[in-house]
């Protein structure tokens, strides 16, 4: 196996994604819709006091996240599926788990920007100080983007070849995912209150702890899923 | 690594699809060289054969070896000298088609090298619209730009699963000239069909299959029935 090789390879799905996703914007703008919804059907159902919604936020904001992340799992796949793309995908020489990187980095990139857009919605919305902690902010909504588009993007391969996918896809992956949203939401909790207990590193490191975990694990296990 | 014998071998392969088997114990060789015409009827196993034989899909038991390589312990190597062509075009229709090229190029590690497009693009006649989304082409323009994939790597093992579909006559001469000059290289070309008429000046034989099992007839100017002669052991 060569590295340069297997690099060219994931950058070249990564480039097919994003470049098909950028040309209709379908999933896109259907995610960033359905996100800046689900923040504005929680803050009516929270009511109008501010107290009560800023102390639900972060839990909210990563429901949030969760759920309009898997909307665009279920896409990644789809589109190798609708032309009977994904057997010249598994055809072509080389290591599949690049298949899997290249899928990887590209819903990372497309979590990334809804969240980019998402979160100030939300700061806006609940009046959250989010200039508190930018820094640290901004790490945990990255390693817990990093650890829900791992198991996303490998339960989509899983579930991509069963009809019901769409139902599939979060029945197997909200239960993988309890340890990586305590996590994220205690961190993003803390950090948004002013981390005044300095607990929120603790939960950063679970959160570490659990993107390392199932890096390696669905690296490992994504030749057996894919396959038919 | 060179290996006595033909170069394709399959014995006692097997395919489980739940409690079907589609695949009843396939025993067929191919020299290199050789183009093979696989028949049967819908439902009868030729496209889950030739997943098998392209490393897709795993045999429920079996074994085989194709240029010297185990059939599922090297089927990585395999990837390497294997061309198939399935029902769907298999490219992505939010691209153009000299972008669908480039990233063929890319994932089989290749440099993607403008000539090379600009060369296949002008051999499935799909210059004009190189720039242009594949949302937009017809059928036999979207199974052209996916021979114009495999035209890219001419592969050394060539599966081709009803190739004749949506083409016109040009674009089945045009399959039937891209079969014979991998096999006349050394290669393998198996076409599954049933039309044989479309592909009897090409094949060097014919195998038919029926109900997961293989059958053999012995020339390309059979008819369908008459293939099914007898059972290959």
């Amino acid at each position: 196996m060569s590295w340069r090789r297997e690099w060219s390879r994931i950058r070249a799905i990564v480039w097919k994604d994003l470049t098909a996703e950028r040309r209709t914007k379908a999933n896109f703008n259907a995610v960033l819709f359905f996100a800046v919804l689900t923040l504005m059907l929680f803050g009516f159902a929270f009511g109008p006091d501010t107290e009560t919604t800023r102390s639900a936020a972060a839990g909210i904001i990563w429901l949030t996240i969760l759920f309009a992340g898997v909307l665009s799992f279920n896409r990644s796949y789809e589109q190798e599926l609708e032309g009977g793309s994904l057997d010249a995908l598994l055809l072509y020489p080389g290591e599949r788990r690049s298949i899997f990187i290249g899928k990887l980095l590209a819903n990372l990139g497309f979590v990334l920007l809804v969240e980019g857009i998402m979160v100030p919605a939300a700061g806006l919305l609940y009046q959250l100080p989010l200039g508190r902690a930018p820094g640290r902010i901004a790490l945990v909504l990255l390693l817990g983007s990093i650890g829900f588009v791992t198991l996303g993007t490998f339960y989509a391969a899983m579930a991509s070849r069963v009809r019901a996918r769409e139902v599939l896809l979060p029945l197997l992956l909200f239960p993988m995912l309890i340890p990586l949203l305590l996590g994220a939401v205690q961190s993003t909790a803390a950090l948004l209150g002013g981390d005044l207990m300095g607990n929120a590193g603790s939960w950063i490191r679970l959160l570490v702890v659990f993107d390392v975990i199932f890096i390696a694990v669905c690296l490992l296990a994504f030749d057996h899923v894919i396959e038919e | 690594m060179a290996s006595d014998g033909p170069a394709l071998q399959l014995s006692g392969v097997t395919r489980r699809f739940g409690n079907r088997w589609v695949l009843r114990g396939i025993n067929f060789d191919a020299e290199a060289g050789h183009a093979v015409a696989l028949m049967g009827r819908n439902g009868s196993g030729k496209t889950t054969l030739l997943r098998v034989i392209s490393t897709l899909l795993r045999p429920t038991k079996g074994r085989g070896r194709i240029f010297g390589h185990e059939l599922v312990s090297e089927a990585h190597e395999i990837r390497e000298f294997t061309g198939y062509l399935g029902h769907h075009a298999g490219i992505y229709d939010d691209l153009t088609a000299e972008e669908n090229l480039r990233f063929s190029l890319r994932m089989a590690g290749l440099a993607d090298r403008d000539s090379d497009i600009a060369r296949v693009l002008t051999e499935v006649d799909l210059l004009d619209d190189r720039y242009s989304r594949v949302r937009g082409f017809s059928a036999g323009m979207r199974r052209r730009l996916a021979l114009g994939r495999l035209l890219l790597r001419p592969p050394k093992l060539l599966l081709l699963d009803e190739p004749y579909a949506s083409f016109d006559q040009p674009g089945i001469d045009f399959v039937n000239r891209f079969a014979r000059r991998i096999a006349d290289e050394g290669g393998i070309v198996i076409i599954a069909t049933h039309d044989l008429a479309r592909a009897a000046a090409t094949v060097d034989r014919v195998v038919h299959i029926e109900d997961g099992r293989l059958l053999e007839g012995t020339s390309p100017e059979l008819s369908p029935d008459e293939h099914v002669a007898r059972e290959v052991p």
